[in-house]
C-alpha cells in the first residue's frame, strides 16, 4: 500500500502525522505543506482551494486558524487573518473547514494557532476538538518550550501531534529542552522575523536541521520566509517537509475571483511540489 | 503577599510567565540575565541615579494640594511625575532601559506608545545616549496626539504609524514586538510598561517603584490612600509597589471605564475582563468568547489598552490592590477642575484617578490621599478642546 492511502486510513492525528513523514524517508524528498488561513477567501472557496493544492501536489497543509493580535505573523497573513475575522471566521467555523479538508483530500493537516484561543477554549478541550475535525497535529506561534507541557500532555491524550520550535536564534541549552520534551515534530524558523516572502534562500537551515538531528531523529518541518520553488528547495534538502506560507496567502488576497486564486495557486503548488527532491 | 521577584517561569502567581515566539525567548533569557547583573552592579546604579537627580529632577515633590483638600474635605497630596523631564514617570523606565541597551551592546532601540509619552521619554533617552530610536504609535493616538509625534521627531526619532487593528496602543505593541522578532540580535524593545513577556513586567516595576521610594521618604507617617490610574499600570506600580501588603494604607487602581463599564466601550481590563495572554503574559485582558482580543476604549491613549500588567492581576487576585474605575466624562471634568483650582493641567491618564477621588470624596473624608500625577496634560489640551467646542 503506498504511503499515501496510509495517511487516509491512518486512525489517529499521530499516526497520520507520521504516515505523513514517511513519505519523505522512503521517497527521499521533503514533503510539501502550503499554509492558507482559514476561510480565505471564503469558507467554502476556501475548502476548494486546499482541494486544488492537494490536487498539484500538496502532501499536508497548515490551517491558519484567524486570530486577532498574531505576533508571529508579516503583513500578508496578518491581512487574512482580519479579513476572516470580519468575514466571521471563529475558532469553530475554522476547524470546521479543518474537517472539511481532512475528508475531501485524505491530507494530514496541521492546525496553526495562536495560544489564546486554546486557553480561552480550554487547553484539553481544544485538543479534543482539533481531534474530532481528524487533524494530524498543532502549531501554536507564541508558544515556547518553557509553557509547552500542558499543552504536550493534552495533544498526546488525543493522539494529536504537537510541534515545538526552534530558530536560529535558539540555544544549544534550548534545544535540549525542546528534544526532551519530546515534540511529535520540530518547526525549524528558517528565518529571524515575523512569517513573509524573502528575496533569498535561507542560509540557516543547514545549520539547523544538523543541531537537531545530532540530538534526534524527530522531524524537522522549516518555515518562514520560504516563498519560491528555488527556497524550498533549499530547505526540502535539509528539512523533513517545508511549509510555505504568505507565497499562497498572497496568491489569493491577490486574485480577483476564486477562481483565478484556484489556477494561480495549482501552477504555484507544482512548482514548489517539484522542488521537494532531493 | 507581595512578591520580590516572579518564579523561574517569570509568574507572580498564576499571572506573567512568557508566551512568544522562539525567536525572541534567548533574548528575553539574556535580557533577565543582564538586568539581575546591572540592577547589582553599584556602576550602573549610580549612573542611573545621578541621571534621575540631575537630568530627570527626581525626586519628584509632594505637593499638598490646600484648596483641593478644602473643596473635597480630604487631605490631598499630589506626587508630581509630571514634573519629571519630558512630563511623566516614564522617563524612570527608559533612562534605564536605555543604559541597559548599551551594556548589552545594542545600538537600536525600538518602542511603542500610546500617548506618546513613552514614545517622546524614549527618544529622549535615546538622544541622550546615542542610540537610534524607532517609535510604533497607532494611526488614531498619532491623530490625537499630534503635539507628541512631532516631538518625538525634534528628538531625532523615526514614528512607524500603525494600521493594523483600531490603530491604538495594542496595535503599537504588536508592531513592535513584530520588529523585535525580526531585529533582536542587534535592537533591544523598551516596552513602556508593566507588560509583556518576562521579565519585563518585573524589570519595569523595578525601575517604577523609584517613585513610591521617594513617597515615603517625602511622608511622615503613610498615607491612608494612594490613588494611581492603571492603563497598562507602570506608573500605579511603580507608586504602589513599596506599600503593597502595608497595614492601613488602602491601593486604589482606577482603570477606564471609557463611554460607561454597560457600554462595552472600556479599558477595564481587570474590573470586566477574564485571564488570558495578551502581549506574551498571562494577565486580565478584554477578549470575546473565542479568545479573540477585544479593542479597548478610552479617551486616554495611555488607558486605551485590552490588557494590564500580570502584576496587577496577581494584586487584584491577591486582595492587595483594589481596582475601580472612571468614565471619559468624569475625567474630562477632573481635568478641568485641576487645572482651576490649583493651577495644574493634568494628563488625561492622571485625571480619570482624580475622577475617582471626586466621586469618593464623601467616603474619604478626613483621610489622607495621595494621588500620583503621572503626568502632564499638555499633550491633551487640544483634545479636550475639541470636546468643549
Amino acid at each position: 500500500m503506498s504511503n499515501r492511502w496510509l495517511v487516509l486510513m491512518a486512525n489517529s492525528g499521530s499516526d497520520r502525522l507520521r504516515a505523513l513523514f514517511s513519505i519523505s524517508r522512503d521517497e527521499d524528498r521533503a514533503v510539501l505543506l502550503p499554509y492558507l488561513t482559514a476561510g480565505i477567501p471564503t469558507v467554502d472557496a476556501s475548502v476548494e482551494l486546499f482541494v486544488a493544492m492537494a490536487d498539484a501536489g500538496a502532501d499536508g497543509f497548515e490551517v491558519g486558524i484567524p486570530y486577532a493580535d498574531p505576533l508571529m505573523d508579516g503583513p500578508v497573513i496578518m491581512r487574512a487573518g482580519e479579513q476572516a475575522l470580519d468575514a466571521g471566521v471563529t475558532v469553530p467555523v475554522a476547524l470546521e473547514v479543518v474537517r472539511r479538508v481532512v475528508d475531501e483530500t485524505g491530507k494530514a493537516v496541521l492546525v496553526m494557532t495562536y495560544v489564546n484561543p486554546v486557553l480561552r477554549r480550554g487547553i484539553d478541550t481544544f485538543f479534543g476538538d482539533v481531534a474530532t475535525a481528524g487533524a494530524a497535529g498543532v502549531i501554536i506561534a507564541d508558544l515556547p518550550v518553557d509553557e509547552a507541557e500542558p499543552f504536550l500532555a493534552a495533544a498526546h491524550e488525543v493522539a494529536v501531534g504537537m510541534a515545538l520550535f526552534v530558530s536560529p536564534m535558539t540555544s544549544a541549552a534550548r534545544l535540549d529542552s525542546v528534544i526532551s520534551c519530546g515534540p511529535d515534530f520540530v518547526y525549524g524558523i528558517a528565518e529571524v522575523g515575523v512569517t513573509g516572502e524573502r528575496t533569498e534562500a535561507s542560509s540557516n537551515v543547514g545549520a539547523l536541521a544538523e543541531s537537531i538531528r545530532a540530538k534526534s531523529e524527530v522531524p524537522i518541518v522549516f518555515g518562514v520566509g520560504i516563498s519560491t520553488p528555488v527556497q524550498a528547495h533549499a530547505a526540502a534538502l535539509h528539512g523533513d517537509g517545508v511549509i510555505v506560507g504568505s507565497a499562497i496567502v498572497r496568491r489569493v488576497l491577490d486574485a480577483a475571483t476564486p477562481d483565478a486564486a484556484r489556477e494561480s495557486l495549482s501552477v504555484f503548488v507544482a512548482e514548489l511540489a517539484a522542488a521537494m527532491s532531493r | 503577599m507581595r512578591l520580590e521577584r516572579p518564579d523561574q517561569r517569570g509568574r507572580f502567581g498564576e499571572f506573567g510567565g512568557a508566551f512568544a515566539p522562539e525567536t525572541l525567548m534567548p533574548a528575553l533569557e539574556a535580557l533577565e540575565i543582564e538586568f539581575t547583573n546591572a540592577w547589582r552592579d553599584d556602576s550602573f546604579r549610580g549612573e542611573l541615579d545621578g541621571l534621575l537627580a540631575t537630568y530627570v529632577g527626581r525626586p519628584t515633590p509632594l505637593y499638598h494640594a490646600d484648596r483641593l483638600s478644602k473643596q473635597l474635605g480630604i487631605n490631598l497630596l499630589l506626587k508630581r511625575e509630571d514634573l519629571a523631564h519630558t512630563g511623566a514617570h516614564k522617563i524612570n523606565n527608559t533612562l534605564a532601559q536605555g543604559l541597559l541597551t548599551k551594556r548589552m551592546g545594542k545600538k537600536r532601540v525600538i518602542a511603542e506608545t500610546g500617548a506618546g509619552q513613552h514614545g517622546v521619554a524614549t527618544a529622549t533617552a535615546c538622544a541622550l545616549l546615542e542610540l537610534e530610536c524607532v517609535v510604533y504609535m497607532g494611526e488614531k493616538d498619532i491623530e490625537r496626539q499630534a503635539l507628541n509625534v512631532y516631538r518625538m521627531k525634534l528628538l531625532g526619532a523615526t514614528v512607524v504609524p500603525v494600521t493594523s487593528g483600531a490603530g491604538t496602543l495594542k496595535d503599537a505593541v504588536s508592531a513592535a514586538l513584530r520588529d523585535w522578532v525580526a531585529s533582536v540580535a542587534t535592537t533591544h524593545y523598551i516596552i513602556g510598561s508593566v507588560v509583556g513577556p518576562h521579565p519585563f513586567p518585573w524589570m519595569v516595576r523595578e525601575f517604577q517603584k523609584v517613585i513610591g521610594e521617594e513617597l515615603k521618604e517625602q511622608m511622615d507617617a503613610p498615607p491612608d490612600v494612594i490613588v494611581a490610574p492603571v492603563g497598562g499600570g507602570s506608573n500605579a506600580m511603580g507608586v504602589f509597589y513599596p506599600f503593597v501588603g502595608m497595614d492601613g494604607v488602602d491601593l486604589v487602581g482606577v482603570e477606564a471605564a471609557g463611554l460607561g463599564i454597560a457600554s462595552g466601550l472600556h479599558g477595564a481590563s481587570i474590573g470586566e475582563g477574564s485571564p488570558g495572554v495578551l502581549h506574551g503574559s498571562m494577565t486580565y485582558m478584554l477578549q470575546d468568547e473565542f479568545g479573540q482580543v477585544l479593542e479597548a476604549h478610552s479617551i486616554s491613549a495611555g488607558l486605551d489598552y485590552p490588557g494590564v500588567g500580570p502584576e496587577h492581576a496577581y494584586f487584584n487576585d491577591a486582595g492587595l490592590v483594589r481596582y475601580v474605575n472612571a468614565t471619559d466624562a468624569q475625567a474630562v471634568e477632573a481635568f478641568h477642575l485641576l487645572a482651576r483650582s490649583e493651577g495644574i493641567l493634568p494628563a488625561l491618564e492622571s485625571a480619570h484617578a482624580l475622577a475617582w477621588i471626586v466621586q469618593e470624596a464623601s467616603q474619604l473624608s478626613g483621610r489622607t490621599v495621595v494621588l500620583n500625577l503621572s503626568g502632564r496634560g499638555d499633550k491633551d489640551v487640544q483634545q479636550v478642546a475639541r470636546l468643549d467646542g
